[in-house]
């Protein structure tokens, strides 16, 4: 398990230094540059100091081992657009905001789920089955801000149980965790729905009714355990999409997240703020899968022997 | 009915009728099979795939799909009691704690993401009140029993970590934990090589002389029967077409099916693990079984009555019957004696 573990890591390690290395190269093959807006330039001996302050005057390569350099000690560098403001305190001050946003989303789409995709498999053929599916399919088809859109004009706006949009209290986050949820949910409904059925076809069903226990432990100790297996893999994929998917939904509800800075970076050319972010979500997301597996292994016990013979 | 010098009854099933409801219409997969087990001994139940060997099992323990299954008529007791009205949730109180079930490939039959020891402790721990100490402690003594080496480390491995022997040996110990009266062992052998197969038996044997269970084993295997059961019945196509002691059935098979399959009784350097294909022809459709005698299509000695007419029981012995109208003293009186056995 141990040297598994650590080829995980070096992998990791080894796809953030190429998505690093890529966006890099990228960003700076677009052509325009953060001082050049509109066309007319700013005063050039300006233009100048900033760009040597900024290391923008070296050659790319110089500029390229710098960031890397930087990167080690977990230096972001500064923000372009929003001096004197650093990456990482941007980085610092919205993640929470995302994080918190994003794991209440995730929570729910997880355990609701999860609970409608086991009563509709336990329910097969009856009527929650098939509303549950119809639900489902709807949820997977509809984009988020739609589902945000219709919340807002329906519980916020027209029967205000909840506020509008922004930032502050817990009743903030209800509403843009539902509307990011929907889709996740829907898909988990729908696969814990199917890996349900097939494992109460299990031959390891029948025995343990064949011992004589209750339906309820049959389905929590013995089918629920493996019907989930699936959804574990799916989930640091949903992590990272819902993260990300957060901006479109971030910017509906005006909250003060990652996303408003991933879109500023962005539309400023702000070279530091864009390597910044997709560096920081791309070390999460790597990071997410490489948890994911890790839980596999937990969780089924025969992971761990075919690492081991690998 | 039971005598003192004979051990009780534990089990009887009498004219039991099992059907299925398929898109095809019904499948009467069991037609009024009738038997009895008694307290320590091995009852054999075999035949050809598909003729109702483990529907009847899995009726014993009510384990039958629900949606589709039904018993249609007659009665299975256990212990005097009437298991056909009982509840689900009665029933539950006598699965694994007094009729127990192996089922034929342990590989699938056990869950591969918990530990066997938890496997087999949640079986103790749902009948017997016990803490889990206590309970780890039966567990650890039982694979101890059943010849797993160093069962304590054992007992926190997955079913991965098992060879195929190992895996149906955790099976039976799993059965036997909590000491049921009746194990019913729906074809333990089968998925197995010879070898393995002779130890499996073994175990059995061992186990029985030391708890005295009554065991019923399914099969295709006539050698596995030879080696274990004290009564064989040899179904065809739902019914029981002949029963006996193992001696009787051996030395005297009556019905010309039984005598087909001791004739294609596969000899020590054949693969036992293959279903027999004794006689020539297949078994009747169980959609709309033959008015007659089931096996008539297929048998050499077949007369016009058994066509029209389904055969009586008739006794051999005190433990010995057959259905087949070759042996229903009316027949002697109508027909020309009938052709010899053709075995
Ligand atoms: N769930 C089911 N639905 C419909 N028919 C079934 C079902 N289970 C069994 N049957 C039918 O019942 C009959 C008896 O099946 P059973 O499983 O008892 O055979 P068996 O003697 O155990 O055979 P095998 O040696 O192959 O295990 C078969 O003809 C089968 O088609
Ligand atoms: S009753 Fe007739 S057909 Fe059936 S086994 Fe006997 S002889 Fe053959
Ligand atoms: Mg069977």
């Amino acid at each position: 398990m141990t040297r598994y573990i650590v080829r995980r890591f070096v992998s990791m390690i080894v796809t953030l230094w190429l998505i690093i290395t890529i966006t890099f190269f990228l960003m700076h093959a677009v052509p325009g540059s953060p001082f050049e807006k509109d066309g007319k330039g700013a005063n050039p001996t300006a233009v100048q100091n900033l760009m040597a302050f900024y290391h923008l005057d070296k050659p790319l390569l110089t500029q390229y081992g710098l960031y890397l350099k930087a990167l080690l000690s977990l230096d972001l560098g500064p923000s372009i657009g929003h001096f004197p403001d650093t990456v990482n305190s941007m980085i610092d001050r919205g993640f929470p905001v995302s994080f918190q946003l994003g794991m209440v989303s995730i929570a729910f789409a997880v355990i609701s789920g999860i609970a409608l995709g086991t009563i509709a498999a336990l329910r097969h053929n009856r009527l929650i089955d098939y509303a549950a599916m119809v639900f489902a399919v709807i949820g997977i088809a509809v984009p988020n801000f739609i589902v945000a859109t219709l919340l807002i004009k329906y519980v916020a706006v027209d029967w205000k149980l909840l506020p509008v949009a922004t930032w502050g209290s817990w009743k903030h986050v209800i509403l843009p965790a539902l509307a990011l949820s929907t889709g996740p949910l829907a898909l988990i409904a729908r696969m814990t729905r199917a890996n349900m059925l097939e494992v109460l076809t299990a031959d390891y069903i029948e025995t343990a009714r064949a011992k004589g226990l209750s339906p309820a432990t049959i389905v929590i100790k013995h089918a629920l355990r493996n019907a989930i297996l699936p959804v574990v893999t799916l989930l640091g994929a949903l992590v990272a999409n819902v993260l990300t998917g957060s901006f479109v939904i971030e910017k509906i509800f005006a909250i003060p997240g990652m996303g408003k800075y991933f879109v500023d970076g962005i539309n400023n050319r702000d070279y530091s703020l864009i390597m910044g972010t997709t560096v920081f979500y791309s070390a999460l997301l790597v990071f997410m899968m490489f948890v994911v597996d890790i839980a596999y292994g937990l969780i089924d016990p025969r992971i761990k022997l075919h690492k081991k013979e690998g | 009915m039971t005598f003192k010098s004979t051990p009780d009854v534990l089990l009887e099933v009498d004219n039991l009728h099992v059907s299925f409801k398929t898109f095809g219409g019904e499948v009467k997969a069991v037609r009024g099979v009738s038997f009895t087990l008694r307290e320590g001994e091995t009852l054999a139940i075999v035949g050809e795939s598909g003729c109702g060997k483990s529907v009847t099992a899995r009726s014993m323990m009510r384990l039958l799909p629900e949606h589709s299954a039904s018993i249609r008529q007659g009665s299975i007791r256990f212990k005097g009691q009437e298991l056909t009205g009982l509840s689900e949730k009665q029933m539950r109180e006598l699965r694994g704690s007094e009729i127990s079930m192996i089922f034929q490939d342990a590989m699938t039959a056990l869950n591969p993401t918990i530990t066997i020891g938890e496997q087999i402790m949640e079986g103790i721990i749902r009948h017997r009140k016990i803490s889990r100490a206590e309970a780890r402690k039966q567990a650890i003594e039982m694979l101890g029993l059943v010849g797993i080496t160093s069962p304590e480390t054992r007992l926190k491995q997955h079913l991965h970590e098992f060879s195929g022997g190992m895996r149906q040996r955790i099976m039976i110990a799993m059965a036997a934990v909590c000491s049921p009266s009746v194990l019913i062992a729906d074809e333990p052998t089968t998925a197995l090589d010879v070898t393995i197969q002779a130890q499996i038996i073994d175990l059995f044997r061992m186990l029985q002389e030391k708890t005295g269970v009554a065991i019923i084993i399914i099969t295709h295997d006539l050698g596995v029967v030879a080696n274990m059961a004290d009564r064989v019945n040899v179904m065809y196509a739902g019914e029981i077409v002949e029963s006996g002691t193992v001696d009787e059935l051996f030395r005297h098979p009556q019905h010309p099916y039984t005598k087909g399959l001791l004739a294609s009784m596969p000899r020590l350097d054949t693969d036992r693990s293959k279903p027999l294909t004794p006689i020539p022809g297949t078994p009747p459709d169980l959609f709309a079984p033959p008015r007659g005698c089931a096996f008539a299509a297929r048998c050499s000695n077949a007369m016009e009555v058994c066509g029209a007419h389904a055969p009586e029981r008739t006794a051999h012995s005190a433990t010995h019957s057959s259905a087949c109208w070759l042996h229903d003293p009316r027949a002697k009186q109508v027909f020309q004696p009938p052709i010899a056995s053709n075995g």
